[in-house]
């Protein structure tokens, strides 16, 4: 327990402090995700689970944390700039695990809705956010949700409640900022009541040239025939770990699109759970990864198909460069009983250098007799035949390669139920892989 | 326009082409016929520069240039084009983006500026009318759940859009029912002027109707064992290979 220690001590410290600068509904289950964090210590790869990606190597390095709550002197409205800008989206930004809340868009929203900083939520609506908070991310089964639960202080909720349509895109963008290495502890809450719609975009960014860990819990609501699209663009950089933990909960004939992609990182460990619990739910659970040099990006699925007739889609394409690492697992559950359940999962990647490295491993386990479930792994080249035809038109190697790795990921693309975001992220993936997005302004300088 | 100098290929050790000579003036159209596994393909594929072939004697140049040391692009904006024999299916990649990417490399080469999207738009539309290509093609990914006559239909398209100086068409008319075969020669024919060559490759002298050849060859084994007017052609429709190879003294 060498790794945990420091962090054992840390918190044994400092409670008092997180506590203070946090509010009371997150600092209830504080103490038992303490006890968990202390008996289960970070994932390693001896955890089935977290075979790929060491955590507990992840988190021995020394990452400043900023517990006692120092004002960020930074204006995002001002300093950023996003790659995915026109959108019309109402954005908002989240300063390492802080809401800005200083000069919010003068977006209207609909009557009821709530959104902004879950510290404030969880003082202002103590009862609504106590009935949700830290009831789907099981601290005693995940040390990193153990270790988030335990140290997490502030992060950004979105509530709509019963029948209410957000129109507008809502668009986050986190910023990682700090000028030491840093490591920063965030959650997301969001509640969508019965009947409820609203779409997000999260985007994911590194400011500054100094390493980075974050972790981040997000726990979602779906009711009754609510819809949702979560989509999460990770662009940070080279020394950033991330850790996100997911958990969905669907009731009955809900509708949710989860996109994950992940487009610059360091190393990435995405942990996706959703539970159908209600008859008619389904869930289109899609990812893509552009991974080079040595990153490493590890997509954890899990789809619990607990009551008949819910379909379930998934969709991972992966394109691993230089000497890059991709895993991706993809458990399917399909409970007793769960008759009349529609299932499918496709993971195809491919590996351009022979040094680069993909694990896919789809796990279906299924107890009931009238289903249909497919899945299917691949892992190979691009094609020779295809890049020589172009090259006969006179297409040079270089752009051939290019034009068919677009073609491999816009499968992903295209399931975007938002056209502006996937007209944007067709051109983003594009320069992503001629290699010109690293020079964005939103993104430190890659080494 | 085309000088080919006891050319030797092979691939993965085995010799397949054993010294072929070849020489092709401007607006030319040779016919190479030949039983099945003589190395006709193989010719092609040399020519446009697969990486699977591997040139271990000869001389091939092209317009001037040593055409061996040129890549497979390279060798497409000198002004060689093949229309496949089984064009490859590109899921994902729309025709349009592949035909802006060929036509603006080649314009590049050239030292000419890209075609805007209008003039690329009306370029395809000019084109597609040569060989009849439906414009529900012409947005489709590149060959994929084409027929095979549309498939050998875009090849001529392709071989539109890009005016090469030299065509090698394999096989162009397997597959293809009368009609198409009609549409696609008659395309070839179009694209046809004094300064453009041709060499058509073909079991078949059906195609040949259309496509009238200046010089037949027959490549048997590696070489070319006979070269003779359009009448050749006429004759192995009659008689097949079997009276060429008995003239070899097989």
């Amino acid at each position: 327990m060498k790794v945990e220690q420091q962090y054992i001590d840390l918190f044994s410290q400092c409670e008092a402090m997180i506590c203070r600068h946090s509010a009371e509904v997150m600092n209830a289950p504080r103490a038992m995700a303490f006890a968990d964090f202390e008996r289960l210590g970070f994932p390693t790869t001896k955890e089935e689970k977290y075979k790929y990606t060491d955590a507990a190597k992840l988190f021995e390095p020394d990452y400043g944390l900023n517990l006692n709550r120092l004002d960020i002197p930074v204006n995002p409205y001002e300093v950023f700039k996003c790659d995915v800008p026109n959108m019309s989206t109402a954005l908002y930004f989240v300063v390492n695990d802080a809401f800005y809340s200083k000069a919010l868009p003068k977006t209207p929203l609909p009557e009821g809705v709530l959104l902004g900083s879950l510290k404030d939520m969880a003082t202002q609506y103590p009862d609504l956010v106590k009935k949700y908070y830290g009831k789907l991310a099981d601290t005693s089964k995940d040390g990193i949700t153990a270790f988030n639960t335990t140290f997490a202080q502030d992060g950004f909720m979105l509530y709509v409640p019963k029948g209410v349509v957000v129109d507008k895109p809502i668009q986050l963008v986190n910023i990682l900022r700090a000028d030491v290495n840093f490591m920063v502890n965030r959650r997301l809450l969001v509640v969508l009541e019965e009947g409820a719609q609203a779409r997000m975009l999260v985007c994911d960014h590194a400011m500054d040239d100094v390493n980075f860990l974050s972790t981040q819990v997000v726990e979602v609501f779906v009711g009754d025939n609510a819809v949702f699209d979560f989509y999460e663009l990770e662009e940070t950089h080279n020394s950033t770990v991330r850790f996100s933990n997911m958990y969905v909960a669907q009731e009955a004939n809900s509708n949710v699109l989860l996109n994950g992609m992940t487009l610059h990182n360091g190393t990435t460990r995405n942990t996706t759970e959703v539970t159908l619990n209600g008859r008619g739910a389904e869930i289109n659970l899609c990812g893509m990864a552009i991974a080079d040099k040595n990153e490493h990006v590890d997509n954890h699925t899990s789809i619990d198909h607990k009551v008949s007739d819910c379909i379930s889609n998934e969709l991972f394409k992966y394109v691993l460069d230089d000497q890059s690492v991709g895993a991706f697992a993809g458990k399917v559950l399909v409970r007793p009983g769960a008759q009349h359940t529609a299932s499918q999962q496709t993971n195809r990647n491919i590996c351009a250098t022979r040094e680069a490295r993909m694990y896919t491993q789809p796990q279906l386990e299924i107890y009931a007799d009238d289903v249909k479930c497919s899945h299917g792994a691949t892992v190979g080249q691009l094609d020779e035949k295809a890049l020589f035809y172009m090259q006969q038109r006179g297409i040079s190697y270089k752009e051939a390669r290019l034009l068919l790795m677009f073609a491999f990921v816009n499968e992903v693309i295209d399931t975007i139920r938002m056209d502006a975001l996937k007209d944007r992220l067709h051109l983003l993936v594009e320069k992503r892989f001629r290699g010109e997005l690293n020079k964005c302004q939103g993104c430190a300088i890659c080494k | 326009m085309l000088e080919v100098k006891d050319l030797h290929a092979s691939v993965n050790g085995k010799e397949i082409l054993k010294g072929i000579n070849l020489s092709i003036k401007k607006g030319e159209v040779h016919a190479i016929m030949g039983p099945n596994g003589s190395g006709k393909s193989t010719l092609s594929s040399v020519l446009v520069g697969h990486p699977s072939f591997e040139v271990t004697k000869g001389s091939v140049t092209f317009d001037g240039q040593n055409l061996l040391e040129l890549s497979p692009e390279d060798r497409s904006h000198a002004g060689l084009f093949l229309s496949f024999q089984y064009p490859v299916e590109i899921p994902g990649v729309s025709m349009v983006n592949f035909m802006r990417a060929a036509v603006n490399e080649k314009r590049k080469y050239e030292g000419k500026p890209a075609l805007t999207a209008s003039e690329f738009l009306k370029l395809m539309r000019e084109k597609r009318a040569v060989v009849e290509l439906d414009n529900k093609l012409a947005n489709r990914s590149v060959n994929e759940g084409f027929s095979g006559g549309e498939k050998k239909r875009n090849e001529i398209f392709q071989m539109a859009m890009l005016e090469p100086k030299l065509s090698i068409l394999d096989e162009t008319d397997s597959g293809l029912d009368i009609d198409a075969l009609r549409i696609v020669a008659e395309g070839v024919n179009k694209l046809k002027t004094p300064e453009t060559s041709c060499i058509v490759i073909t079991h078949y002298q059906r195609l040949l109707d259309y496509i009238k050849p200046d010089v037949v060859h027959v490549l048997y084994k590696g070489r070319i064992v006979k070269t003779a007017g359009p009448e050749l052609a006429l004759e192995i429709e009659k008689r097949g290979f079997d009276w060429i190879k008995k003239e070899l003294g097989e």
